[in-house]
């Protein structure tokens, strides 16, 4: 089990559109990973499709880094599409 | 014809499997050897226990003496309990468990699906509900069996000792008795003739691809389905109605 690599899990829900991370969990291979993650993650109807992805090809940003990563687009609201005057007749947008 | 006696022992046969099998299982609560199959075993008990559950309410109302599903689990005593032999047999270890796992649920897989076009609506219901959790069981033991089976030399080693002791009760899952055949033949329970060979191609498909070796002497064990069971059953049911019996009628 010591060698067994670790599994990140992302389940959908049957009223949602993607897969949402749920966890982790340690198996053998891909397919006991996803058994294990059927198993552990959609006992109470949570899931309609599970993905799972070895921790170790999962790159992540440096938190180290966060700053000149994140901070710049904090105060552009140039960037968002909120400067629109909608007509009356326009319902859904 | 069969008559409502038949029906109610043949659904008898159907539910105390799962009881058993389900309570042994139960037994690993909290002593798996990873976490997710400790979780995994555990949800495959939850099954087998639920299908009970469909099989003693009908077998209760097709009584008609007023007895309730806990009436039947709780309140009879190993002779009147009609599951097989291997159901009963111990979970030892983990190799144990998943050889016996497998076994009954390649028959249990091919029954349920016969079942599901039994001619009595109420079995091809409960029969279909319980083919969907039966398929993912019979999914989660063959890959066991193959991983196990194909692993270590230490997983081998032990998966061809539990396969050497378990596989004298398999013969026991599609030996049929007059019961079996007149509900067969009635079009209501399986034709365990008919399944034989299906399940007997999947195991050994199975264990070939784990490296296993089946057994090479014939001779099976029996009885388990007239109520003559092992000592084993005692010791279950000791465990299991200790509770009721002792406080009878007591409810959370």
């Amino acid at each position: 089990m010591k060698s067994w690599p670790l599994w990140e899990v992302f389940i959908r829900s049957k009223n949602g559109l993607s897969h949402k991370h749920a966890g982790s969990l340690h198996a053998a291979d891909a397919q006991m990973a996803i058994e294990n993650a059927r198993d552990v993650y959609c006992r109470r109807n949570e899931g309609v499709s599970i993905w799972v992805v070895e921790s170790a090809n999962i790159t992540a940003s440096d938190p180290a880094e966060s700053d000149p990563f994140f901070e710049p687009a904090k105060d552009k609201v140039y960037r968002h599409p909120t400067f629109y005057d909608l007509p009356d007749e326009i319902k859904h947008m | 014809m069969p008559d409502k006696n038949d029906l109610f022992q043949y659904l008898l046969r159907l539910g105390d499997n799962a009881l058993i099998l389900g309570q042994r299982l139960s037994e690993w609560c909290g002593h798996g050897p990873v976490l997710e199959q400790d979780i995994a075993i555990t949800n495959i008990a939850l099954d087998l226990i639920g299908q009970t559950r469909s099989w003693y309410q009908y077998a209760a109302e097709i009584e008609g003496k007023g007895r309730s599903e806990d009436d039947i689990a709780y309140f009879r005593d190993a002779p009147e309990f009609k599951n097989v032999l291997l159901v009963e047999q111990p979970n030892e270890d983990w190799a144990y468990t998943i050889v016996r796992q497998f076994l009954f649920d390649v028959f249990n897989f091919y029954l349920h699906r016969e079942l599901s076009n039994s001619n009595d609506e109420q079995v091809a219901a409960i029969a279909q509900k319980s083919l969907k959790e039966i398929t993912y069981h019979l999914r989660y033991s063959s890959e066991w069996v193959i991983r196990l089976g194909d692993g270590t030399e230490i997983s081998h080693k032990k998966m061809q000792t539990a396969l050497d002791d378990l596989w004298m009760f398999s013969g026991e899952l599609t030996e049929a008795d007059d019961l079996d055949r007149a509900m067969a033949k009635a079009g209501i329970g399986a034709d365990l003739e008919k399944i034989r060979p299906l399940i007997s191609a999947r195991m050994k498909e199975i264990f070939e691809e784990a490296t296993l070796q089946i057994p090479a002497n014939p001779w099976m064990q029996s009885g388990g389905k007239q109520g003559g069971h092992s000592e084993h059953l005692g010791y279950i049911l000791a465990d299991m109605q200790f509770l009721q019996r002792t406080y009878p009628n007591n409810e959370w």
